[in-house]
């Protein structure tokens, strides 16, 4: 077995995910399975070989420092779950 | 004949000509999706009453304006896929999180097509946040491919390949990560361009692969495609991964002869395994290019078979970053059992994607987490420059590629669902061009004997799209391929 439920585990908590028992079970085999089938990568050697950044070597991108148009605050938020009108609203992260 | 069945270029004349207006054109086509889109669900949203708005508009200009001041796509009607930000148009990727998300703003490629007065039909359906090769993994409904409504219509712009190929509109926007446009419009039987990486802006475009994902065209002529693209390509100062070079008239290359011209046939793309029609058909294709002139060689790709695997890494990573940003905050559907703030983001994110997307996220996470970057990450990143390298080789002693755009016609629905890897290897031929980030293009060169549609794939160099539908419209035009239509007669 190539990954075991315990770092699956680890894995959905970094990644912000909680899984049910059906969900870390099938994960286990099916990314176990991916991660054996991508081994195949090891048979090459790329010891020399630039790892590619940017598929057409383009380099820094500059604009002038101006200040453009932006969208309203209102518009802004419009989307947001919870809200004040200005500001998100998130459950409290500071403990007392 | 019908109105919904004409290309964009038989729209252009008959609405220069005065002889339809698009508000008959905009009603025919809307009349066409309402008989449809409940049996085909090609559509997330259907725009009716902004597009016969949009229709009048420009139904207004064309009869004040003189027929040479009108922009290319004034009055036509056009399906977007449902990643693409449209201001005040819901905009779901066919995610159940992003079920309320009306953008605030307009992505630059919607900006440039309602800039020449295009008519927004809808927002069509697709694989949740584009990952799925079949449109099974909307969290709405998945999409029937109109030749046989058992089968997958292909993925993840398989929305706009089924509203293409079943009259549902007149031409379509789709984005193209592994072969999302070519492989859907390969299955569909229509013509599906995925540009060069950076010819086409992704500002507005909800992230997938950054390093990957491109817009393009999902059309019924190849010159339809050169049309579409010609609206959307070119620099923009939203998105500086968008190349800064001048765009080229794509649709005046169209036509001209094809003589001499030298196709390369990578010998990896004919494998063992392969459906024997789908590589008789491309096989013949290639035959009639030469018969139009053209000079058909073997070229080698040897890191062919490397593509999948370093594809799965590179593009599930670059998709856990990207989706971190849908933590129930600033946008999306917050769900919530405990006060705090871990709990929000969790429960959010588990409730709101599907296990498709769920099963990236922890790919790229594991790729990515500390320890493993080396070995998963950057020795993708490695493999990617040999795979670029190959290309660069072979372009040296040809000018373009013509392969088959996939291994077999399209499967049955729920065939390839609970096997990953199986649904990964449906893109087998088109994951390269995205990780070289080549243009490339599928267009319709014959059927099964089920009647399913097959795709000839040709290649270009980068930025080279001129080459590539000159090609593409010659071999298009030399058969009778994209006449043939789904009969959907159980309709």
């Amino acid at each position: 077995m190539k990954i075991n439920k315990r770092e699956i585990e680890h894995v959905a908590m970094l990644a912000r995910l909680k899984l049910d028992d059906e969900e870390l079970t099938q994960f286990t085999t099916q990314i176990g399975d991916i991660l054996s089938y991508v081994e195949k990568l090891n048979e090459l050697d790329t010891t020399k070989v630039e790892p590619t950044s940017h598929v057409f070597d383009l380099k820094n991108v500059f604009r002038n420092d101006v200040v453009g148009s932006s969208l309203s605050r209102e518009k802004v938020l419009s989307n947001a779950p919870e809200g004040t009108g200005k500001y998100y609203k998130v459950p409290k992260i500071i403990e007392q | 004949m019908e109105l919904y069945t004409k290309t964009i270029s038989e729209c252009q004349s008959l609405i220069r000509n005065g002889q339809i207006s698009s508000v008959e054109l905009t009603r025919s086509v809307l009349g066409r999706i309402a008989s449809l889109n409940e049996r085909l669900g090609a559509y997330i949203t259907v725009t009716g009453d902004t597009a016969f708005r949009q229709a009048e508009e420009a139904d207004k200009i064309i009869r004040s304006q003189p027929v040479e001041n009108l922009p290319p796509l004034m009055g036509i009607p056009v399906a977007v896929k449902d990643n693409m930000c449209t201001e005040g148009v819901r905009t779901t990727c066919a995610s159940a999180l992003l079920d309320d998300f009306v953008p605030p703003y307009e992505s630059t490629v919607t900006g440039r097509l309602a800039a020449e007065g295009y008519v927004l039909l809808g927002k069509t359906n697709m694989d949740e946040f584009a990952m799925g090769s079949s449109n099974e993994t909307s969290a709405f409904y998945s999409v029937k491919n109109p030749w046989n409504t058992e089968m997958a219509p292909g993925g993840s712009s398989g929305g706009s390949a089924v509203a293409v190929a079943a009259d549902a509109c007149i031409g379509a926007l789709g984005s193209d990560t592994g072969g999302s446009i070519r492989q859907p419009a390969a299955l569909c039987g229509v013509v599906g361009l995925k540009p060069t990486y950076g010819r086409v802006s992704r500002y507005g475009l909800v992230a997938f692969a950054s390093s990957l994902d491109q817009i393009g065209p999902l059309a019924k002529t190849v010159k339809d495609a050169a049309i579409l693209l010609q609206a959307i390509a070119g620099p923009d100062t939203n998105d500086s991964t968008c190349a800064p070079f001048e765009v080229p008239d794509f649709t005046s290359s169209l036509g001209r002869d094809i003589k001499g011209i030298k196709v390369g046939i990578p010998k990896q793309y004919f494998i063992e395994g392969m459906h024997p029609r789908v590589e008789d058909s491309v096989k013949k294709a290639i035959n009639q290019l030469e018969s139009l002139g053209a000079k058909a060689v073997e070229v080698d790709l040897p890191h062919t078979d490397y593509a999948v695997s370093t594809y799965y890494i590179l593009a599930t990573s670059e998709a856990s970053s990207n989706l971190a940003r849908f933590d129930g905050v600033r946008f999306g559907v917050r769900r919530q059992k405990e006060s705090d703030l871990m709990d929000m983001y969790t429960t959010t994110r588990s409730a709101g994607f599907g296990p498709e997307v769920k099963r990236r996220i922890m790919l790229g996470t594991y790729a990515l987490s500390s320890g493993y970057y080396d070995a998963y990450y950057l020795k993708a990143q490695q493999v990617r420059t040999l795979i670029k390298q190959d290309f660069e080789h072979a372009f040296n002693s040809v000018d373009i590629m013509a392969c088959p755009t996939t291994p077999a016609p399209a499967f049955r629905l729920g065939e390839k669902l609970d096997d990953p890897l199986q649904m990964y290897l449906n893109d087998i031929f088109t994951i390269s061009a995205n990780l070289a980030g080549l243009p490339g293009i599928s267009v319709p060169c014959g059927f099964t004997d089920d009647n399913l549609p097959v795709g000839l794939q040709l290649l270009g160099r980068p930025f080279d799209e001129e080459n590539l539908l000159m090609v593409a419209h010659a071999y298009e035009q030399s058969t009778d391929w994209h006449k043939i239509k789904p009969k959907l007669l159980d309709i």
